[in-house]
């Protein structure tokens, strides 16, 4: 099961620090990120390739998810 | 739309605002005013006739400009989401914070560069006070601090905050409801329309490349990310080669229009401000952009911010301006009286309870 860190409505730069704090923690692995707001998915998608990972970002519904590996 | 993400589309992005905030300004706003966003929510509070300060009364179309170019853009884009719930009460005290913590200094974050560009040494006393601001902001932040979630709500909530602010300014301009100043800052404007266009433009990039004054910082302090303060970079630059070409530049404490050289009570001011600004997610201007793409929630801080600017101007909260004496008035000092101190210090403790004071509920 992958780590999941659920941002939606969350204002910045909360899914960022979410995302920072998950990366520490379960970072060895994929993680998927949930956020609701387009400037939001592209803060979280920033920080991800600015710490070398890999982000796939996918609509879902209203808002994105995104797989950082 | 493609994603921006080069320092100098950021910077070009920038430059732009400073663009329209220069042909604001060159068009009739006041010189190093050109497009404060709190000096402008002051201004039709007062044409509104919510507070009786007479030479602070206008209903400025820039600030419907700027929400109505959000939620257009947003509308175009299919960026724009209805959302509310994020703890709107604290939303509103940190608009009327923001807007008391401005008005002690005499700006909001974008006045205070465009007051830099102009030479104003009292805004880089301001801006050690905001960079302070945005720093214990950032500490709350890194210790868990939250407003929590927005939920979806109907999706015209989020079309109310622009159309009453349409209303307001279609009133302004075909009845004589509002309170017009005939003389101070207030009798100085760009004609409606050039200023409706201006401010339209200025939100319509704005909510394209998130320009916050308050995230700059932020982001710096938290993630060593310029991004933001790239786009402020490129907004600075051009309002100083404005200022150095018009004779508008002056690099000095005294003879600055709508200041004061109080250093404390900018640097306090400043640092309310980006201490509120950091907790609630922006600046007063990137606030004005959430609430066009439908956060009712930066709706309610913008509500926050009028409040605020009414009782700055009924209670005696708001700073006076320094002015030389003439041959009918002896000089003034200008800066904060007792009142507007006591604000500035409630209102930073204040912001300590909400940042800081440790809370184990689950939101």
């Amino acid at each position: 099961m992958m780590y999941e860190v659920d941002a939606r409505g969350l204002s910045c730069p909360e899914p960022v620090l979410l995302t920072a704090n998950a990366l520490k923690t379960h970072g060895s692995g994929p993680i998927q990120v949930l956020v609701s707001e387009n400037h939001t998915k592209e803060n979280v998608r920033k920080y991800g390739i600015s710490q070398g990972k890999k982000v796939t970002v996918e609509q879902d519904g209203l808002g994105f998810r995104l797989i950082i590996e | 739309m493609g994603n921006i993400d080069s320092k100098r589309k950021l910077m070009m992005f920038g430059g732009v605002l400073g663009v329209f905030g220069a042909l604001l300004a060159w068009m009739g706003n006041p010189k190093n005013m050109a497009i404060c966003i709190a000096c402008f929510i002051r201004d039709t509070a007062g044409a509104m006739k919510l507070h009786q300060a007479a030479a602070v009364q206008y209903v400025r179309p820039e600030i419907a400009g700027i929400v109505l170019g959000a939620f257009i853009l947003s509308l175009v884009t299919r960026e724009y989401r209805s959302t509310a719930g994020s703890s709107p009460m604290i939303r509103f005290l940190l608009g009327v914070i923001m807007m008391i913590g401005s008005l002690a200094f005499l700006g909001c974050p974008l006045r205070m560069v465009i007051r830099m560009a102009a030479g104003d040494l009292n805004a880089y006393v301001a801006l050690i006070g905001f960079g302070l601001g945005t720093v214990t902001g950032t500490l709350a932040l890194k210790r868990g601090f939250s407003l929590g979630r927005a939920y979806g709500t109907r999706s015209y909530s989020g079309y109310i905050l622009p159309s009453i602010l349409v209303v307001i300014l279609i009133a302004s301009i075909v009845t004589g409801a509002m309170a017009v100043s005939e003389k101070g800052p207030g009798s100085m404007h760009a004609p409606v329309l050039i200023s409706l266009a201006g401010g339209l433009a200025f939100g319509m990039v704005s909510q394209r490349c998130r320009t916050c004054f308050a995230g700059g910082f932020r982001d710096l302090f938290l993630m060593r990310n310029y991004d933001l303060l790239t786009i402020i970079g490129g907004f600075f630059v051009v309002m100083l080669i404005y200022n150095m070409a018009s004779g508008g530049f002056k690099l000095s404490f005294d003879g600055q229009p709508v200041a004061h050289s109080q250093h404390l009570w900018n640097i306090l001011g400043m640092y309310a401000v980006g201490f509120a600004a950091v907790l609630a997610g922006g600046c007063p201007l990137r606030q004005l952009i959430l609430a066009g793409q439908g956060s009712s929630d930066s709706a309610v801080t913008f509500l926050g911010l009028f409040v605020g600017a009414a009782c700055c101007h009924n209670f005696g909260f708001a700073a006076a301006a320094a002015a030389a004496a003439t041959e009918s008035s002896p000089a003034v000092a200008g800066g904060l009286q007792g009142a507007g101190k006591a604000a500035v210090i409630l209102c930073i403790a204040v912001l300590f309870a909400i940042g800081f004071v440790p809370r184990k509920e689950q939101i």
